[in-house]
């Protein structure tokens, strides 16, 4: 089935901005549902959902099955280990599996750049990127989106960087395109030896000194240090990129203005971002996790077929049966 | 053998700078006369050239050919034909076989089932150091005894210099050409396409320019130390062209190629991580391509070679970094050839026949390369106006892994010719010969 996003979410930047505010204004209503004492929703009734994890991930495939349960599909979890893909099933064998058996949706994070392409060319079934490679996340991306959306309104000239390991960075890239077609101004800060050599042609403002960074931005999104990056030799150790990198409250004390801290998850606390940063006022880490099950519910909804002014509605209904009584 | 008359084609030679419409005589497997109006003897095949291209068979220095080991992706006798269909009458066969082409024994064999084969000619290049490890330096001359034509640890770049200035300097007493497939491997490792804006969009790692033109620069200067002469591999960049350039303007012994992919694709191609985009060096930059195409025409590139790589469609089919390198290419090489540098005026019909068969053969020493009288009857006749859709599952070659499928080109082999035997003739069934052999076996 097709909706107004297309069969598939693999990545932002094939939407455009009207797609990016349609699935931001589907994700509203859907809020509320998760603020209730029973949680569901029938929209996704009847509708059955794998969510296939390749990769170890605890928040996006809690986040995606709270999504699919609060609108009352049937899930199915798939990881890695303990399927046939552990006895070396190709990913093209795995897919056609699925498709076999009528899936409506995947759900897939994989750690291969395309891998959510892949899927998508060879089955009929809706798919859902939840991470591939170092390529995109777009419902993390839409997520962030979100939150500063709750924050600033509209984003157009907001200046948001992005700050550390951008060149391994699905959600940097997700958050760069995402936030350029909403006409946000975006810069990146971080070593240069994790920055793309291309990051000129991202269309970004770079920053060498998470300081200048500070010194600009509105908000900062905040992104995880892997650890393999200081075995691989792209940095020294953690402890320096904190002294050169790291948000610190004394950095942000400096700053002029109150500056909003996202992080995507999961924090290295004491490493790219302090405590009393995390945990700070200003910090909206908390209602970032909170917005990532109302955007998974919007996109499934979307995706679903569901038409995003009956989104209000469909909180009492089903997204698939929907077209047959209109 | 019955005498073959090749009648009223343009016969285009540039060894002998000629380029006009004429008849060719092939007896005994040679090159008999060309002219006007020849009067074949009684017993002679006539074949009706008109409007058709007379040159020299080409000559491919660089494929992979599988055998022995992965058979299952192609074998000498299909990538021959796979040649043969192509328009080539003469291919260099790599050593990254299982084993590895590292002795007299194992380049005998290649010789050997080329022989059965009874398609293009198929000559081995054997490796540089033993198993490719890039450790010992394998038997050169007992290789070369055996058949070997070159050396070359062909995708396991020499990362030593000391070990590639020994092998360039080995390599003189057997006057051999030693190949090299320049890559840092530091700096490419785990990368799977050009490093760039491509690259850093679609979270793929990137291989640089400079992975390749470090180790260009490098083999020149050790080219320039010994003497010895080296053979640049798949030439993919703008750097690496102007690196070529100020060694040979120096008069250092480095001569170079570069493959039909990187001739007419960018790394855009990459965009929707098609697997048979994929291959090592990768593709690159316009303005890559655009120095290439002009060092083609001006001859800094010395030559057009396939780097024919089949692999099974398992193994492409799957995600785009763990797919294998690699594309096969003797069936299009002449057609993209034709159609990106031909008809876009970088290079006459004159430049093509020098590029794909007069320079390799005489780099590389090997028969062919002239219709000169008396010289081996390896003879192609293409038809340099066909277009033509490309089917890869069409293909002599069992590899279907080609970037070209679907897409319409211009110029196409009709006719092979290989020591004075026609082994290939479009739309015609090829003689199968090692099928009427074995049927011959099996009933005696």
């Amino acid at each position: 089935m097709t909706g107004t996003l297309g069969k598939d979410l693999l990545g932002l930047e094939a939407l455009t901005g009207e797609q990016i505010r349609l699935i931001l204004d589907t994700a509203e209503p859907f809020k509320e549902i998760s603020e209730r004492a029973i949680k569901k929703v029938p929209a996704l009734r009847g509708s059955t959902i794998v969510n296939l994890f390749f990769e170890n991930s605890t928040r996006t495939r809690i986040s995606f099955e709270f999504a699919e349960k609060r609108l009352s599909a049937d899930t199915v979890n798939v990881s890695a280990s303990g399927s046939s893909v552990s006895k070396g099933e190709t990913l093209v064998d795995t897919a056609r599996n699925l498709e076999a058996m009528r899936i409506d949706m995947v759900v897939i994070r994989h750690s291969a750049s395309g891998a959510a392409k892949f899927l998508a060319d060879r089955i009929q079934s809706n798919v859902i990127n939840a991470g591939d490679g170092t390529h995109e996340h777009p419902t993390q991306g839409l997520l962030d989106i979100l939150t500063l959306r709750d924050r600033f309104g509209d984003l157009k000239g907001r200046r948001i960087c992005i700050c550390g390991d951008i060149l391994h960075s699905r959600v940097a890239r997700s958050n760069i395109w995402g936030l350029t077609k909403l006409g946000a101004e975006v810069a990146v800060c971080g070593p240069r030896s994790l920055l793309p050599n291309a990051i000129d042609e991202f269309g970004v403002r770079i920053f060498d000194r998470v300081e200048e960074a500070i010194e600009w931005a509105e908000a900062l999104n905040v992104l995880r240090l892997q650890f393999e990056r200081m075995t691989a030799g792209y940095i020294p150790s953690a402890r320096e990129y904190n002294r050169v990198f790291g948000i610190t409250r004394e950095r942000l004390d400096r700053a002029k203005r109150d500056i909003l801290i996202l992080h995507p998850g999961p924090m290295n606390r004491g490493v790219e971002i302090d405590s009393d940063v995390a945990d700070g006022p200003h910090s909206v880490i908390l209602d970032q996790v909170t917005n990532g099950v109302a955007i998974r519910m919007a996109v499934l909804y979307l995706l679903a077929g569901g038409k995003p002014e009956l989104a209000e509605a469909a909180k009492g209904g089903s997204a698939r049966g929907r077209e047959d009584k209109d | 053998m019955k005498p073959i008359c090749l009648r009223g084609g343009t016969l285009v030679d540039p060894s002998q700078r000629l380029n006009e419409v004429g008849d060719l005589l092939i007896v005994d497997g040679a090159l008999a006369e060309t002219g006007r109006a020849i009067q074949p003897p009684d017993d002679a095949e006539v074949i009706d050239c008109d409007g058709l291209i007379v040159s020299p068979g080409f000559i491919d220095v660089h494929c992979h050919l599988r055998e022995p080991g992965r058979e299952d992706v192609e074998t000498i006798a299909t990538g021959a034909r796979a040649a043969a269909a192509g328009g080539f009458t003469s291919v260099c066969a790599m050593p990254n076989t299982d084993p590895v082409t590292d002795n007299q024994a194992a380049v005998g064999f290649i010789v050997r089932q080329a022989q059965r084969a009874q398609a293009a000619r198929v000559y081995p290049i054997g490796a540089i150091s033993v198993g490719q490890e890039g450790k010992v330096l394998a038997e050169f001359g007992e290789m070369v005894g055996a058949g070997a034509i070159a050396v070359s640890d062909d995708g396991k770049p020499v990362a030593s210099a000391h070990l590639m200035r020994t092998a360039l300097e080995y390599a003189r007493t057997f006057k051999i050409p030693v190949i090299d497939h320049c890559e840092e491997p530091t700096l490419s490792a785990g990368g799977s396409m050009n490093e760039g804006i491509v690259s850093a969009q679609l979270g793929l790692k990137g291989i640089p320019a400079e992975a390749e033109e470090i180790m260009v620069i490098r083999d020149i200067l050790l080219a320039r130390l010994t003497g010895g002469h080296v053979h640049l591999a798949h030439m993919s960049t703008k750097g690496s062209v102007e690196l070529i350039r100020w060694g040979k303007d120096r008069g250092i012994n480095v001569t170079a190629e570069a493959c039909p992919h990187h001739l007419s694709l960018t790394e855009e191609r990459v965009r929707g991580y098609d697997t048979n985009a994929k291959m090592n060096p990768p593709l690159r930059t316009a303005k890559d391509v655009e120095a290439l195409r002009e060092a083609v025409k001006d001859g800094t590139i010395d030559l057009v070679a396939t780097d024919h790589a089949p692999h099974h469609y398992d193994e492409k089919e799957r995600e785009f970094a763990d797919a294998p390198n690699g594309i096969v290419g003797l069936e299009t090489a002449l057609a993209v050839i034709v159609t990106n540098l031909v008809e876009k005026g970088y290079l006459s019909f004159s430049d093509l026949v020098d590029r794909m068969s007069c320079t390799p053969a005489r780099l590389f020493k090997l028969p062919g390369g002239s219709l000169k009288r008396g010289a081996a009857a390896d003879v192609t006749v293409f038809d340099p106006k066909a277009r033509w859709r490309v089917d890869s599952s069409q293909f002599a070659s069992k590899g279907r892994n080609s970037p070209y499928n679907g897409m319409t080109l211009v110029g196409r082999a009709a006719c092979t010719i290989v020591a004075g035997s026609v082994v290939y003739r479009s739309g015609i069934a090829v003689p199968q010969r090692e099928a009427r052999e074995q049927i011959n076996r099996a009933t005696s």
